[in-house]
């Protein structure tokens, strides 16, 4: 076939001179990395954020608004940027470069150690930071403020591109509020109402935010007064009473595609990538070990180290080290004998091996407790263990590899091999939830955009030519299947879970008596 | 155990492999001149528009094959000696089998005109039709003009792909309105304009007298029948229509018309050979069915229905309530039921049309003028829940009824706009004025 790139894909004077316009802007991030000291700051760190949101924002009004409402897929295999071409390769190295620095050598990026001001990048945005909450920039305030700019203009592109669903707006718009004012502004005024308080993004949710539960966490809130002790309490709730009803009643998709910063910086700068995650079989199953042995780890992890900080007697916390060990315990066999008792038939044979293997944890953690290895988990010390999780999963999996890696391997790395949240609200989609994807009686013609386009690389094909419903953990219902499905066979549904599992062909049009039959011979 | 072959790993063949599997442990081998494995047709057009590569149109992984005994055997057959049950391939090579299932699909219609084999006029059915619009029509400079003849479904979606590389096209239908054999006219009307809008220069009432060669021997103009106009271009389309693959039976015993003549459980006059999918032809028509029905639907149907047949289960092909669908640039379309065209539409036949004002959603109702029975829906821009459909078309609900709950059947996404309201009105206002 002919790689003789299409004219259309070809773009118009005024995009390339909005390609410019943004290229300026990021030029001169480039300028204040390579320590060019800018006289006035905050003119050009404003200067700079204009004219990438500028440049993004006529690039995409250019690409959508001349043409008509509808599927904009046009050439995606064909675009270099997108389909792991030269400059899709550059891009991944570009981005998984930034992020080996920002988490290991933030110097580079201007950092001031020992009480020394910031000089750099993170010297650029001492003005704003200041602006908001009082204090000079850290690296993490550089990233968070690229981060919220990311979702904010991509997100504009993504609602230009999907302005004829509603669906997709109503998302975009939420991801693009939850990460402006969630992670990004409330945190800061948080901070300069009461300088006690850790940083504290609400919407990120044990144990996505796995380090919530650290000993100086913990402290910090409870040294913080009410508010702290209100904020601490909010984190716990929110995984333990929040999720499991929201899940139940839309599914994960309340949390990965609406409300998560990771899925929001997927669902926008990430969109143009959703097609390169694998579909294929062997995929899957690496999925479905990667991320519960990541989930298992986070527990593990963070018992242990809450474990090692607690005292023996209610001298050093109310909670000691004998009622904590019974809780987790306790919750953990009363959620795995729950699931064995009534859901065992729907698991799959490795979910079965994985759900002993997680048993055998927790009695390990039991044992642990009562021959008295105290701060020691496996003959690993929790802090060990803590920060190997900090590093391996925290700052590899998720920065560098699910993030950088988007123009490799799709937009949602993270979230389909790595995320422990994901892990848990999939679990219980798959098992107690009211959400699945409706499969349109027998209008699917096999022709393979929907599962092209699933960022969580589930084949939605195999599923709806069949005439199943799609009840997949791992679906962060985005809703881009039923999207792009030129014959209207997909519908995103929260209904009542009496069969919403129907694992037969049922595919309408043919004569009744014999589907009965395909259905029994199974 | 027997050995059963299947010339044409299409849906109908694939889908019957599939079936016969399930239920049996018959050798099962599956011939292809086309491709090594199954690919889904209706997605070939994503291919050339970008959306897709062609690896994402095959629906089961390359080792699905292996691992369900089904054999790939990749050749053409051009001889059937159902005597000695023996196919014989173009290369020489020969098969036995104990049970024959034709399932070789259509070719793209050509009419006779003067130049229809020249190179750059093409049809878009084959994988190798496909190979060879990329090589034609890469670009608009490449290609600064296309043309297409007939206005079907093939038609519109190859105007989509070339017009998504901004080759400009003109597209020629023979009727009066696009597809209003098939449409109601209120829908093909509909569909002109969106045709205009993306765009595309269409002539209706129009047809191809002649394509001419240029200095290269390769298409460079084609000249209409009605006005003598002509058109310069580069690739010319052919869409008016397909017909059953079957060439290579014409000295075989086995009895064709247009298609392999099959009765309702899909056999041929010779026994143990068997036809399905848009090649075999209905003896005798079922229903409103056409005899030939070239649809992915109805390609899938038999192939299931078959599966039962060779697996000891003699069965039917007794397909249930009507359905299809498809996409018109941005504007899907599915029907349930029978909606007529203006031409073909009974005398019993009412129909109840509303088209919302931004020209890119209607529906039409059709019902019993006399028993008020729901007879069908076509649906623009609205998406509809098949299964609901075929559930009031088996308990012959009245059009009353449809209407009044026309909202359970709604299947857009989440959050759409709802016209549910308006299409009640709008019934109601009819019914007031007749």
């Amino acid at each position: 076939m002919s790689i003789a790139k299409p004219d259309a894909l070809q773009l118009t004077i005024k995009q390339k001179s909005a390609v410019v316009i943004g290229l300026l802007g990021l030029f001169i991030l480039v300028l204040a990395l390579a320590n060019v000291n800018f006289p006035y700051k905050e003119t050009f760190l404003a200067a700079s954020m204009i004219l990438i949101a500028a440049g993004t924002i006529i690039y995409s009004r250019e690409a959508y608004l001349s043409k008509h409402e509808g599927i904009k897929n046009d050439g995606a295999w064909f675009k270099s940027t997108s389909a792991r071409g030269l400059w899709g390769w550059i891009i991944g190295l570009v981005l998984t470069g930034f992020y080996i620095v920002l988490y290991f050598f933030p110097e580079y990026l201007g950092l001031g150690t020992d009480g020394a001001n910031n000089t750099g990048l993170i010297g650029l945005f001492d003005p704003l930071s200041q602006l908001l909450s009082g204090r000079n920039a850290s690296q993490w305030f550089v990233y968070g403020t690229l981060y919220t700019m990311a979702i904010l203009v991509f997100g504009y592109k993504f609602l230009l591109k999907y302005r004829h669903n509603r669906y997709q707006r109503l998302r975009t718009f939420s991801v693009m509020f939850f990460q402006l004012a969630f992670a990004f502004l409330i945190p800061e005024f948080m901070y300069v109402m009461n300088n006690d308080l850790p940083y504290y993004d609400l919407k990120s949710i044990w144990p996505l935010n796995y380090y919530l539960f650290d000993e100086w966490s913990v402290k910090a809130f409870l040294s913080a007064g009410h508010i702290g002790l209100a904020l601490l309490l909010f984190g716990i709730i929110s995984i333990f009473i929040i999720t499991p009803i929201l899940t139940y009643k839309y599914g994960k998709r309340w949390y990965c595609s609406w409300v998560c910063g990771c899925g929001g910086l997927a669902e926008t700068a990430g969109d143009p990538f959703r097609h390169l995650s694998s579909k294929k079989l062997s995929a899957w199953k690496m999925e479905r070990w990667l991320i519960h042995t990541v989930l298992v780890f986070s527990v593990v992890m963070t018992t242990a180290v809450i474990y090692s900080y607690l005292g023996y007697d209610k001298n050093d916390f109310w909670l000691t080290r004998g009622v904590f060990i019974a809780l987790v315990t306790g919750l953990l066999s009363i959620l795995f004998t729950g699931v064995m008792l009534f859901k065992r038939h729907e698991f799959g044979k490795d979910a079965k091996y994985g759900a002993i293997g997680f048993f055998t944890v927790i009695m390990l953690l039991l044992v642990m407790h009562f021959t008295g290895t105290t701060d020691k988990l496996f003959f690993v010390k929790s802090s060990a263990l803590r920060s190997a999780y900090g590093l391996y999963i925290g700052s590899i999996f998720s920065g560098v590899i699910g993030t950088g890696f988007y123009p490799i391997f799709g937009n949602r790395v993270w979230c389909r091999f790595g995320c422990p949240m994901a892990a848990i609200l999939g679990f219980q989609q798959r098992l107690f939830s009211k959400f699945r994807i409706t499969t349109n009686g027998g209008q699917c013609i096999s022709c393979g955009n929907c599962s092209t386009y699933c960022e969580m690389g589930i084949d939605v094909r195999a599923y709806a030519q069949k005439g199943e419903n799609i009840v997949r953990s791992s679906c962060v219902g985005c809703g881009i299947c039923a999207a792009v499905c030129p014959r209207g066979v997909l519908k995103l549904e929260n209904d009542s879970m009496k069969g919403r599992i129907n694992p037969t062909e049922i595919l309408l049009g043919n004569d009744v008596n014999l589907m009965e039959l395909v259905n029994k011979k199974q | 155990m027997d050995n059963i072959v299947i010339i044409g790993n299409g849906i109908s063949g694939v889908t019957l492999a599939r079936h016969v599997r399930k239920f049996s442990d018959h050798r099962i081998t599956l011939i292809s001149g086309e491709t090594d494995y199954f690919f889904s047709r209706t997605a070939l057009m994503y291919v050339y528009m970008g959306h897709m590569k062609f690896e994402h149109t095959q629906p089961y992984e390359n080792w699905f094959w292996k691992k369900n005994r089904i054999e790939l055997r990749k050749g053409i057959v051009n001889k059937v000696d159902t005597n000695s049950k023996t196919l014989k391939f173009s290369n020489g090579e020969t098969m036995s089998y104990d049970k024959l299932v034709i399932a070789t699909g259509s070719k793209p219609n050509k009419f006779g005109w003067p130049g229809q084999d020249l190179e750059g006029v093409m049809g878009l059915y084959h994988k190798q039709d496909l190979d060879n619009l990329e090589k034609h029509a890469p670009n608009n400079e490449v290609c600064k003009r296309a043309v297409i003849v007939g206005g079907g479904l093939i038609g519109i979606e190859l105007a989509e792909m070339l017009s998504s590389r901004s080759i400009p096209v003109t597209f020629l239908v023979r009727e009066s309105s696009f597809w209003n054999g098939v449409l109601p006219e209120g829908e093909s009307q509909m569909i002109n304009r969106h045709i205009i809008k993306h765009g595309i220069d269409l002539r209706l009432s129009s047809n191809l007298k002649e394509i001419k060669a240029g200095a290269n021997g390769k298409v460079s103009s084609i000249i209409l029948e009605e006005t003598g106009e002509e058109i310069s271009c580069d690739v010319v389309g052919l869409t008016a229509g397909v017909s059953p693959n079957i060439d290579f039976l014409k000295n075989s015993e086995i009895e064709t018309n247009r298609g392999v003549l099959v009765n309702r459980y899909l056999e041929t006059n010779i026994p143990d050979v068997f036809a399905i999918g848009d090649c075999a032809e209905q003896r005798k028509a079922i229903g409103n069915r056409p005899t030939i029905e070239a649809v992915w639907y109805t390609g899938r149907m038999m192939g299931e229905a078959l599966a039962q047949t060779l697996c000891g289960n003699r069965m039917p092909y007794n397909p249930g309530h009507w359905f299809n669908s498809a996409k018109f640039f941005d504007i899907e379309y599915q029907t349930y039921g029978w909606v007529h065209s203006k031409k073909k539409k009974p005398d019993y036949e009412a129909q109840f049309h509303w088209r919302h004002e931004d020209d890119t959603k209607c529906i039409t109702v059709a019902y019993h003028k006399d028993t008020k029975m729901f007879l069908g829906i076509n649906t623009f821009g609205i998406r509809m829940r098949h299964k609901t459909f075929n559930q009031w078309l088996s308990e012959e609900r009245k059009v009353d009824y449809v209407i009044e709950h026309l909202a359970e059947a709604n299947f857009d996404p989440e959050f759409y706009a709802r016209y549910e309201t308006e299409i009640v009105d709008a019934f109601h206002k009819k019914l007031q004025i007749a």
